[in-house]
């Protein structure tokens, strides 16, 4: 029996080990894991998120551009709905029966006890009518919230849109946004996401086994309130930005206009846009599709990413750099016989101005003028090819100083930056013996430097400043304090003394306030408006139409760029087109006529869209005029358009354009 | 008389009685927090299943103190009775039982279900105690082992065609006090072999099993390379392992019926559907992980208010211990199990009389077998075979049945100087 006793410890032992078995597996699960504690937490505690309204965004008065508006989505929870009259609510909501089903079906596959959306947005006419007689509707609810509204449907490019939140921007913001989350996908909206979005608040639920809410956690010690978003005042005028589009109507092309002294942007206008209202509500998916197909492609942001070559506009920029470098004085003549001569070679210029001084020089936009100065500051460390390419070097660098070649570094997304040539560049292109002759034509802003319209209401900013800018922005100030980043605040110095602005300036303000002028259109009764036009080649069809300027002379207020597509010489749409938005910023109000006869309403109406090849929804086709050679700015009557070339509603320029 | 009833006081062992009812606390205030919902209901509610609970309660401990009333040669004189009636319930279950949940397993008697499954135990361990402790039965001989292998059989096969596995498999806990009486240990190890064999067969690939037991015996063989006969022995027990496994696994195949083949490998863990018990063991764990160290307190436990673990009042009570409590509050209830069950081992060999011994260890390795699945498939590392925690499992019968299994052994302890 002795040995069978000894049995006991056996099954003891057995019962010891087994149990500590149970109780190694328990510590790892408690103790060691914490997977299960997290299990537990997605099991029963969901966090529910409290929606603060959007920033409010508002002009430069304070008037406001974008704001939020309640809608209503019904809701449904599918357990909780008894036997109702289904044709009375299916004729509210705007549905048939088929659809009821459908959307009954589908909200039954999401959940039994959860409420889902049943139908997104109704009107508030509709939530009046439903409100009513929600007690027959048992299971149904109505929820409130808030989507985007636009007083004035203006500026869609401006303040963008928003719309729910793709898996790439999940990851970005590391798990701010959820699924369904609205953001801000262009424009304003996006750049300033943050600040306008505010911070959610976040309620933790606890829920049951069934997914219904059980109450709070922790009687809602970790809950957090929401935090509305902030005002956000941009720099824009709103009825400068107004009088802009209206004025660009039917047209293709840009204005920027800038505050010089602040680099306030006061009119940021790309054209065609598009209604923001149309990004908001049910028929977005719709409207979306087609605005983005539009062949004139109203959601490309012109002012930040067209691309031109600046061409006269750039004159006084390469006036500036030759003053500044000593190559030439105010007073240092040269003759234009009607051509440059460089080498065996002879560059026509439009006019024979015979001899003529910087002042005229820009006035009467003289390439032989330019060209003469542009040879000169290129062989000024002697004829050979390596000294050429170390002055162009130099030069470049200058030019960049104005802020061309790369991006300003504006608050708005999707800014391009335009490459600049280096002298190694052109070495690429060209193998090592180029020199200035080989590239004359950048010397009138011509060739390889191009320019995003916004650079060059900026390179009017630095001459209205005389010698300096601010970086160009949107956004005066965020929230209450009305903050904003100080880059924006910091002054940027070109490396041209004040004085050599002078008599560019002189050449401006003859530009447009003497007969001898290229940019009379824009004169304006009682202001002094500095400016120059240009004339961009366009080889898919008529040149385009550009102008930049200031005003007024002293003090000056606004700097400003017009490039309107397809618009003739510089005169023909620019120029006036600028003279109406400054006017109307200096004196608050349109008064008369332009030097041409023309009033504001007739620009409005003037249709210049291109005739499209194909509808191509990203490319422009035009039909290439090879009878156009028109390499220069000219004061002569532009040449009617055959009419094939133009939309059938296109008005052709108007005749009397050529009246001084 | 009075000496009678002071002696009687004496002789009892109150700490198991005490252990008990600590026991059977912890089970109702588990079931409470389990069932009551502190935002619906403010009075106490003695139809719900915790109020339910507290009548079972007391009424078992009614049951073992009237048990401690009895003659101590009652139990011994009656166990065939006994055992026959249990029977008896076995097989009227079958005819006139109810059917929950695809078991036929309870009699209906009024408001309460009575399931013969859990009183057919002590039937057992008092018939096989009664056997075994019978003048001249020795274990090691074929034809004792034969009879007490039919007492045990005969309630399992009666309890298969419910068929209730869980409580069928309950019944191997028996194999234990055979052995503490003499039963060879190497029957024991042939059988758990061969039920380990039989699993293994079933997902580990034949060729890496055969080569393990061919390691195994090379291994043994090598140890008892002076002695002959001894390695004779062990080739022909690895070559009939080998044997074995293509029996097994021709068994399985071929002779098993699908729906018998589904229910071996439910039992085994085979086949985990995510919806039945799979679902259950992963809610199950998630709610004890979620109590950690120290527990999230009574009634706080989310997993256990808010309904996420099935059954968790009966089968998966021990979740609730975990989440509520924590590990400190799963240790202290495992080392309760520990001590009661060492304690009544200790009992039962103090015994004078076999029929005390046999009956100690059974209900010790019943107990222990309760509470080593139930605990096991609720933390995932036994099969969910659906067997309640001993005294704290929602449930009448089952907190009746074990409570009549322990209080006739705290009698028998109490009598042990008298013969019986």
């Amino acid at each position: 029996m002795d040995q069978l006793f000894n049995r006991k410890y056996i099954i003891q032992g057995l019962f010891v080990l087994l149990a500590l078995i149970l109780l190694g597996r328990l510590f790892y699960i408690q103790v060691a894991s914490d997977k299960y504690f997290l299990d537990a937490n997605n099991n029963a505690l969901k966090k529910q998120f409290i929606y603060p309204a959007r920033g409010v965004i508002v002009d430069r008065n304070g008037k406001v551009l974008a704001q939020n508006q309640p809608t209503y989505d019904l809701m449904v929870t599918p357990n909780e709905v008894k036997p109702f009259d289904t044709l009375s609510l299916c004729r509210i909501i705007g549905i048939d029966m088929t659809e009821f089903r459908e959307k009954f079906r589908k909200a039954k596959v999401y959940s039994r006890y959860q409420a889902s959306i049943f139908q997104k947005l109704l009107s508030v006419e509709t939530y009046a009518t439903l409100q009513e007689r929600m007690a027959n509707y048992k299971g149904f609810d109505v929820q409130k919230r808030t989507i985007r509204y636009y007083p004035d449907s203006i500026s869609g490019q401006l303040l963008g849109y928003i719309k729910e939140v793709n898996q790439r921007e999940i990851e970005k913001y590391q798990g701010y946004y959820r699924p369904g989350d609205y953001i801000g996908k262009s424009g304003l909206e996006k750049q300033y996401e943050v600040d306008l979005r505010g911070q959610k608040g976040i309620k933790r639920i606890l829920y049951n086994v069934h997914n219904v809410a059980q109450g709070s956690y922790a009687e809602g010690r970790f809950d957090s309130l929401a935090v509305a978003g902030e005002q956000l005042t941009t720099t824009i005028d709103v009825e400068l930005q107004k009088l802009g589009e209206q004025l660009l109507a039917n047209k293709l092309g840009s204005i920027v206009a800038i505050e010089p002294s602040t680099g306030e942007i006061l009119a940021f206008v790309s054209s065609p846009g598009y209604d923001p209202n149309k990004m908001v509500g049910r028929e977005t998916g719709k409207n979306y599709q087609q605005i983005s197909s539009n062949p004139y492609r109203p959601l490309f942001v012109r002012p930040i990413k067209g691309r031109y070559s600046p061409g006269s506009a750039f004159k006084p920029l390469d006036a500036l750099i030759a003053l500044q470098d000593g190559v030439i004085d105010p007073n240092t003549t040269f003759n234009c016989p009607g051509y440059y001569q460089a080498g065996n070679r002879r560059f026509k210029c439009e006019h024979v101005d015979g001899n003529i001084a910087l002042r005229k020089g820009i006035a009467r936009s003289c390439n032989t003028y330019f060209w003469t100065i542009f040879a000169k500051m290129m062989v000024k460390k002697g004829l050979k090819s390596q000294n050429q390419h170390k002055a162009y070097d130099e030069w470049q660098e200058k030019v960049r100083k104005f802020g061309i070649g790369d991006t300003l570094g504006i608050d708005f997304p999707g800014e391009s930056a335009y490459k600049l040539f280096t002298a190694d560049d052109y070495t690429k292109r060209y193998s090592k013996y180029w020199g200035y002759t080989t590239i004359l034509s950048v010397g009138i802003g011509q060739g390889e430097v191009t320019t995003t319209p916004l650079q060059m209401a900026n390179i009017m900013a630095i001459i209205a400043n005389r010698g300096y800018y601010v970086k160009p922005h949107l956004v005066k100030g965020i929230g209450n304090d009305k903050h904003i980043d100080n880059k924006y605040k910091e002054k940027h110095y070109v490396g041209i003394d004040a004085k050599y602005f002078e008599p560019v300036i002189d050449g401006m303000q003859d530009a447009v306030n003497t007969s001898i002028g290229t940019a009379t259109e824009s004169r304006i009764p009682g202001v002094l408006m500095c400016g120059k036009t240009g004339t961009v080649q366009n080889v898919h069809g008529k040149n385009h139409s550009v102008f930049i300027g200031f005003a007024p002379r002293e003090n000056p207020k606004i700097a400003i760029a017009v490039i309107v597509e397809n618009g003739g010489y510089g005169g023909a749409y620019a120029a006036p087109i600028a003279s109406f938005i400054t006017e109307k910023y200096l004196t608050d109000s349109l008064k008369g006529r332009r030097i041409n006869g023309a009033t504001v309403e007739q620009y409005k109406a003037d249709n210049l869209l291109p005739v499209l090849k194909d509808k191509l929804p990203t490319k422009l086709k035009l039909k290439v005029d090879s009878s156009k050679v028109d390499t220069t700015k000219q004061k002569a009557p532009i040449k009617p358009v055959p009419a094939k070339q133009l939309n059938q509603n296109a008005i052709l320029p108007r005749k009397n354009a050529t009246a001084k | 008389m009075q000496q009678q009833n002071s002696r009687f006081f004496f002789n009892v062992d109150w700490i198991t009685i005490l252990i008990y009812m600590a026991l059977c606390a912890i089970g109702f205030v588990n079931i409470f927090s389990v069932r009551f919902d502190p935002d619906t209901s403010t009075a106490f509610n003695f139809s719900d299943e915790y109020g339910k609970q507290l009548i079972f309660v007391i009424s078992a401990l009614i049951l073992g103190l009237s048990i401690l009333l009895l003659d101590a040669k009652f139990f011994s004189v009656f166990a065939p009775i006994v055992y026959g009636i249990t029977i008896i319930m076995l097989m009227a279950v079958l005819v006139v039982g109810r059917n929950v949940g695809g078991n036929q397993a309870w009699i209906p008697i009024g408001s309460f279900r009575l399931q013969p499954s859990e009183f057919a135990k002590f039937g057992t361990a008092l018939l096989l105690a009664r056997y075994i402790s019978s003048f001249n039965v020795k274990l090691n001989t074929l034809k004792p082992i034969l009879i007490c292998a039919a007492i045990i059989i005969l309630p399992m096969a009666l309890i298969m065609l419910q068929p209730d596995a869980g409580s069928m498999l309950v019944f191997l806990s028996f194999m234990f006090p055979l052995y503490r009486e003499g039963l060879p240990g190497n029957l024991l190890i042939i059988f758990w072999g061969a039920v380990l064999l039989f699993i293994l067969n079933l997902f580990v690939a034949p060729a890496m099993l055969i080569f393990a037991i061919l390691a195994i015996g090379a291994l043994f063989a090598y140890n008892a390379r002076k002695k002959i006969r001894r390695v004779v022995n062990i080739g022909i027990i690895t070559i009939a392992a080998i044997a074995y496994l293509f029996v097994a696994k021709f068994v399985f195949e071929n002779v098993l019926k699908p729906h018998q083949r589904t229910r071996i490998e439910l039992i085994l863990g085979l086949t985990t559907d995510n919806r039945g018990a799979g679902y259950n063991v992963r809610q199950s764990k998630i709610a004890i992980g979620a109590g950690q160290l120290t527990g999230r307190g009574f009634l706080e436990g989310t997993q256990t208010k808010f309904g996420y673990v099935p059954a968790q009042s009966t089968d998966f009570i021990f979740s609730t211990i975990g989440e509520e409590w924590g590990f400190i509050g799963c240790f202290v209830v495992i080392g309760l199990y520990c001590f009661l069950l060492l304690r009544i081992i200790n009992m039962a060999e103090r015994q004078r009389s076999a029929f005390s011994r046999v009956y100690g260890y059974s209900i010790a390795c019943i107990l222990f077998f309760h509470v080593f699945i139930n605990v096991g498939m609720t933390i995932g590392i036994m099969p969910v075979i659906g067997i309640p925690l001993p005294f704290i499992s929602y449930g009448g019968s089952s907190l009746w049945s074990f409570t009549i299994l322990l209080f006739i052994f705290l009698k028998l302890d109490s009598n042990r100087m008298g013969f019986i």
